[in-house]
């Protein structure tokens, strides 16, 4: 098991890292926009003086905080050993505030957002649709299905834009935007919290919406495919109880697929967690993403893609660990 | 492929459904090239009209016709999705395909290659190229931005339907009576891949146009160039919604959800049609 299974695992993870944070460096320099140009335009066009010599002095600290200095094979090293003791340079927005900084502070709230929304679709999802398979004919698994069906491929932002329009301006029951309200003090009251939840429950709404139709989906087909096997049969022909049935026969054998694909849509869910924030003005990494850009902070990009690359695979990775101690036939494989 | 076609417009409400909305914006595209404004430019009718028989849509407070923009707009994302979704079809196919076929080292190298890109999040990727690309971002540019990295789901698709089609009985009856490997695939698999080709497009357009809109919404394309990502974005600029002009915020929301729910009712239309017991059910049926 440990060859058939860890090591491809393993040696995927590296692989992944690898091409990842390679891709993030090579992007911008195949792309025909000079970051440090792009920088020194964007200070003089905000009307700042600057004599020539300064301004190669700043160009030449420029390059070697982009790392942009010495030829390609040795701005790579550079780019490495600095990742590698986990420097993701300055933000220059927030000057000289260090980008691995700003990032720690609005990762709670992704991470947050991101894992109360995955568990709820999750588990709302996977149960609707054992429920589906077991009464099939009923109006609850037509009326479900055409929901799934219908609510699935809207994009997060034109999800979380028509909550926003719905509950938050033409019914205000809920905030427009941010993780609190401003007069609650952050720590562990009950203002505080009631104002957390308050803030989160739109954003987390909008995003399991949007991904309980797919669980729901893969379970009903896996599990009405499990249905048609021969133990069920032998189980119904037991005597077993309904709930029995469902819960130790079918669940059990069509969870497998759920869990492979908790892993494989980690990725996207993430960009779609920072879709959500953006929209909702959510204090996670989104939202950073989103003032990088508006601010043109190259280095935040990047740094944030840094770590989402790097986020994602551990995540996915931790998943594919756990899994075989839930899925017995890897086990024993 | 058109009795194909003919047989799910018959059978299936969805792919009928589908079916007229992708006809209907087709042909809005179409009109679109009669539009007696410059779309680009500002102040060319009075602002902040509310729907009237002379604009229908009423006019935002850009001083645009809604409608006759609504109309460009669709036609620009089409365009968009169009020019990514050849672009990555190209790219999946070959890989795909290629893999598929060739398997051993070969196949283990770009799946591998193309797994990495299932797994890395390509919305903050794609955000450092646009953000770096801004000033010359248009629709082309932007389109084969996007298809670049949107293929690894669907290579591995197909991928997948060439190895079990190689398995299967009737391919080893054709090479087995001499058939050359190039016929094969061609007459025997291409048959079976084609509307699986189909389907992946449908869903990787549906796609594109998501992550246009997302892009646009966060002011990195070209903003002057009307899409319905930048509609939404100009709207959202001038706070439509707190001044409750729905006339303005709401078609382009409106555009892009009908849009995208026909797309995928074509979509899954298609493979379920794919799935031989849904073909059983509609012999039954008949």
């Amino acid at each position: 098991m440990l060859k058939k299974y860890l090591l491809p695992r393993l040696v995927q993870y590296v692989t992944v890292m690898l091409i990842g944070i390679t891709m993030v460096f090579i992007i911008p320099r195949l792309l025909p926009s000079d970051p440090v140009e792009h920088q020194l335009s964007r200070m003089t066009a905000q009307g700042q003086y600057l004599d020539p010599a300064a301004v190669e002095d700043l160009r030449a600290s420029l390059e070697e905080l982009y790392g942009l200095k010495g030829g390609i094979l040795q701005q790579y090293i550079t780019y490495w050993k600095r990742l590698l003791t986990g420097n993701l340079g300055p933000s220059f927005a927030q000057f000289p505030t260090p980008v691995t900084q700003l990032i720690r502070t609005s990762l709670p709230w992704t991470i947050g957002l991101l894992l109360t929304s995955l568990l709820l679709s999750w588990l709302i999802g996977t149960t609707l649709g054992v429920v589906a398979v077991t009464y099939p004919n009923s109006v609850f698994a037509k009326v479900a299905a055409v929901l799934a069906m219908g609510i699935r491929p809207i994009p997060y932002y034109i999800m979380a834009l028509v909550l926003l329009i719905l509950f938050a301006f033409v019914f205000p029951i809920f905030p427009m935007a941010g993780g609190y309200s401003m007069g609650a003090r952050m720590g562990f009251n009950a203002r505080f919290i009631f104002s957390l939840l308050r803030h989160a429950f739109l954003p987390v709404t909008s995003m399991v919406v949007l991904e309980v139709g797919g669980w729901f989906l893969q379970m009903r087909n896996v599990a009405s495919n499990v249905v048609e096997e021969e133990y069920v049969s032998y189980a119904e022909a037991m005597g077993l109880s309904r709930l029995k049935i469902m819960l130790h026969y079918i669940t059990r054998n069509a969870i497998a697929p759920q869990i492979t694909g908790l892993a494989l849509n980690l990725g996207f869910v993430f960009g779609g967690a920072l879709i959500t924030e953006i929209a909702f003005s959510y204090p996670g990494m989104g939202y950073l993403l989103y003032s990088a850009i508006l601010a043109g902070d190259y280095n935040l990009i990047m740094g944030i893609n840094i770590f989402s690359i790097v986020g994602v695979s551990t995540a996915m990775l931790v998943i594919d660990l756990i899994y075989p101690l839930l899925d017995p036939r890897v086990r024993y494989q | 492929m058109l009795r194909v076609i003919g047989e799910l417009l018959r059978h299936d409400r969805r792919f009928l459904f589908g079916f007229s909305v992708l006809v209907i914006y087709l042909l809005i595209a179409a009109a679109s090239l009669f539009c007696p404004y410059n779309t680009k430019a500002w102040n060319v009718v009075p602002r902040d009209l509310p729907p009237s028989w002379k604009y229908p849509l009423g006019t935002n407070s850009m001083g645009q016709d809604i409608m006759w923009k609504a109309m460009v707009a669709v036609k620009n994302s089409l365009l968009l999705s169009a020019i990514a979704a050849v672009i990555s079809r190209v790219i999946a196919i070959i890989l795909g395909l290629l893999s598929g076929y060739k398997g051993g080292l070969f196949d283990r190298v770009v799946m591998t290659f193309n797994d990495s890109f299932i797994i890395i999040p390509m919305f903050p990727v794609l955000i450092l190229i646009a953000s770096i690309l801004r000033t010359s971002l248009n629709i082309t540019v932007l389109g084969i931005m996007i298809g670049l990295f949107g293929w690894a789901w669907d290579a591995r698709l197909f991928r997948s339907q060439i190895l079990s089609l190689k398995e299967r009985e009737f391919t080893k009856t054709a090479i087995l009576s001499g058939m050359k490997t190039y016929r094969v695939i061609v007459t025997e698999h291409l048959p079976y891949v084609i509307p699986l080709i189909m389907a992946a497009t449908i869903n990787n357009v549906i796609w594109v146009i998501g992550m246009e809109v997302t892009l646009s919404l966060l002011g990195l394309s070209n903003l002057s160039t009307p899409t319905i990502g930048t509609m939404i974005y100009w709207a959202s600029q001038y706070q439509a919604i707190f001044r409750e002009m729905w006339n303005w915020i709401l078609t382009p929301i409106a555009l892009c959800v009908v849009l995208i729910l026909g797309l995928y009712m074509l979509s899954t239309s298609i493979s379920e049609y794919l799935d031989p017991r849904t073909r059983l059910q509609m012999i039954k049926e008949e």
